[in-house]
């Protein structure tokens, strides 16, 4: 019975890309096979980033130096500024504030967040998962 | 042996995971102001989430339970973000200045939170 949903939803899914018919802003079927590889290293950058909060919670004098600044963004489409700001408010120690065309406003609890990401690895990768 | 291994395993990333949660919430009382407050949260939100339910999908084994753990992990990833950025915009709409280690030229100066 599961077997038999599983793959009438596949075929359904096969057809629908075939006949170009995937809504490409609601469900972007054509970044799932890039997403996964990148989300292993974001993986790994919410675990270093946490490291880093961590140790500044536990500090007893509490070295935060909070700072607002703008990054830019090379992402072409919405959704790849969308992946680019959830992965940075992801990551413990920077928050998006806000998002345009082209810029982040980025809240940043220590300069070692800001240095992260004014150095452009994650908004390279973000692109190249985005794949234009 | 496999069983018992597992289990300690399973212990091991729940009580890093508990130990993730606490310091959040002390990170949480520590803090200054409310974005900072918001990077303290962000650590129960990601790494302690992620290690609970981890240590949870090893308790499981392979069962339906595993699927469910999975998709509520997918899922808080997906959503928690877009409410720390809601509640962050909301902040700046509702007139919350963040407190600025150095303020600079291009922002509004920097206020000292009350309370």
């Amino acid at each position: 019975m599961l077997g038999l949903g599983c793959g009438s939803v596949a075929a359904i899914t096969w057809l629908a890309l075939r006949m170009d018919l995937i809504d490409r802003e609601g469900h972007p079927l054509h970044l799932t096979l890039r997403a996964p590889l990148f989300w292993f290293w974001l993986l790994w950058e919410i675990v270093k980033a946490n490291g880093q909060v961590i140790r500044v919670i536990l500090d007893p004098k509490l070295p935060i130096s909070p700072r607002r600044f703008r990054v830019p963004t090379s992402q072409k489409t919405d959704i790849g500024r969308v992946i680019y700001a959830n992965s940075i408010t992801l990551t413990p120690g920077t928050i998006c504030l806000d998002v345009n065309e082209t810029e982040l406003d980025i809240h940043a609890l220590t300069a070692d967040g800001e240095l992260g990401l004014q150095s452009g690895q994650m908004d390279q990768l973000v692109s190249r998962v985005e794949g234009h | 042996m496999m069983p018992s291994l597992l289990d300690g395993l399973s212990w091991l990333l729940l009580l890093s995971g508990c130990a993730c949660l606490l310091i959040s919430a002390i990170g949480l009382i520590r803090m200054p102001d409310l974005f900072t407050r918001m990077h303290a949260a962000g650590i129960g939100d990601t790494l302690g989430a992620i290690l609970v339910l981890a240590g949870l999908m090893l308790q499981s084994g392979l069962s339906i339970t595993l699927i469910k753990l999975v998709l509520i992990l997918f899922f808080l990833l997906f959503t928690s973000p877009t409410a720390c950025h809601a509640l962050a915009r909301a902040a700046l709409a509702g007139g919350q200045k963040p407190l600025l280690a150095e303020p600079n030229a291009d922002n509004s100066p920097a206020e000292q939170s009350p309370s």
